[in-house]
């Protein structure tokens, strides 16, 4: 099963995608959040969300879904952090709004999808009218 | 005694925490008025992180980056994370540093930055305090000078760097929602640049 992470500025904001996103798969468990710094202010934290790729990740892949700003270079940076840990977890970020996104991905996820098909599913959730 | 390593991260975090205001006054103008802040946040932990007594510079570089990338929070986080992280790789398993050392890590620190924000010279960013640094400092080191005298020309580049940033839009990060609103001012990035290559040079100046 693919594992999703949540990455937010804001644990908040990353607890509530979490939960909001699990509403549509209950039994799905591969879904972590990984918001803010440690002490519970804004932020985003590497080494927080380099632990939350290997929480999620059932040796299927993860798809990282992140807010704005920093939380992209730090989702990178916790790649190549697992990388230099010599981590074979093949983590990728989706281009994709954080909460549209990680509600797609969870579907495709829970209903079996691969690494490609679950960023697929995220991404396509940029497309996505709302009127 | 705290190792050289220690002392030299030390004064690079004494002089961050001593310019904080400055710096998040710097970012209050253009961006999220946070740069201060986050970078002493960033170093506070740095000096708790790292070990006093460790002699080998990379591995205390690699600490200082990670715990940079943990602890900073905002976009300086990743981009220093990086920096150190790369510079540590560097100087992995070395107790002295050479002229030729210095310029590796320099380099490499600028190609960790460039990597992880994806920004070149001229977008108003820290790289254009650096990058000019970098190669007064390669070339004062390739006519023979002392790794003092080539930091401290690196130094007045660097500060030139900053005062260039005035000059220019800027196109990442938050400051480029300001488009030509941010021209006047000087990016907080380079300037924490500068206090951190500043910082390394009164230390080697001892």
């Amino acid at each position: 099963m693919v594992g999703i992470v949540i990455v937010s500025h804001s644990w908040k904001i990353a607890e509530g995608v979490k939960d909001l996103a699990r509403e549509m798969a209950q039994n799905f468990t591969g879904l972590v959040s990984a918001g803010g710094l440690s002490d519970g202010s804004i932020g985003t934290d590497a080494q927080r969300i380099a632990d939350a790729i290997l929480e999620a990740d059932s040796g299927d892949g993860v798809v990282i879904l992140a807010d704005i700003g920093s939380s992209i270079m730090s989702s990178e940076a916790a790649i190549e952090l697992l990388e230099d840990e010599g981590q074979e977890v093949n983590a990728v970020i989706a281009d994709a709004p954080i909460v549209e996104g990680s509600i797609c991905a969870v579907v495709e996820a829970a209903g079996g999808g691969t690494s490609d098909s679950v960023l697929k599913a995220a991404e396509e959730a940029r497309e996505a009218n709302k009127l | 005694m705290p190792g050289r390593v220690y002392q030299c991260l030390s004064k690079i975090g004494e002089s961050i925490i001593a310019n904080k205001d400055f710096l998040t006054e710097l970012d209050r103008e253009i961006g999220d008025s946070d740069h201060g802040i986050n970078m002493a946040r960033g170093f506070h932990a740095v000096l708790e992180k790292v070990d006093p007594e460790a002699a080998d510079i990379g591995a205390s570089l690699k600490k200082a980056g990670m715990t940079l990338l943990s602890t900073v929070g905002g976009a300086s986080g990743p981009l220093y994370g990086t920096a150190y992280m790369e510079a540590g790789k560097v100087l992995a398993g070395k107790t002295e540093l050479t002229a030729e050392d210095m310029k590796a890590a320099l380099e490499a620190a600028i190609a960790g930055i460039q990597k992880r924000g994806k920004a070149v010279k001229g977008e108003k960013t820290m790289l254009d305090a650096i990058i000019p640094a970098s190669e007064t400092y390669a070339a004062k080191i390739a006519e023979g000078a002392d790794i003092v005298s080539a930091l401290t020309a690196a130094c007045q580049s660097a500060r030139e760097g900053v005062e260039y940033t005035k000059t220019i839009i800027a196109t990442k990060g938050r400051a480029s929602y300001l488009g030509e609103r941010s021209i006047g001012h000087q990016d907080p990035g380079a300037t924490s640049a500068t206090l951190t290559l500043e910082a390394i040079r009164d230390f080697l100046r001892g």
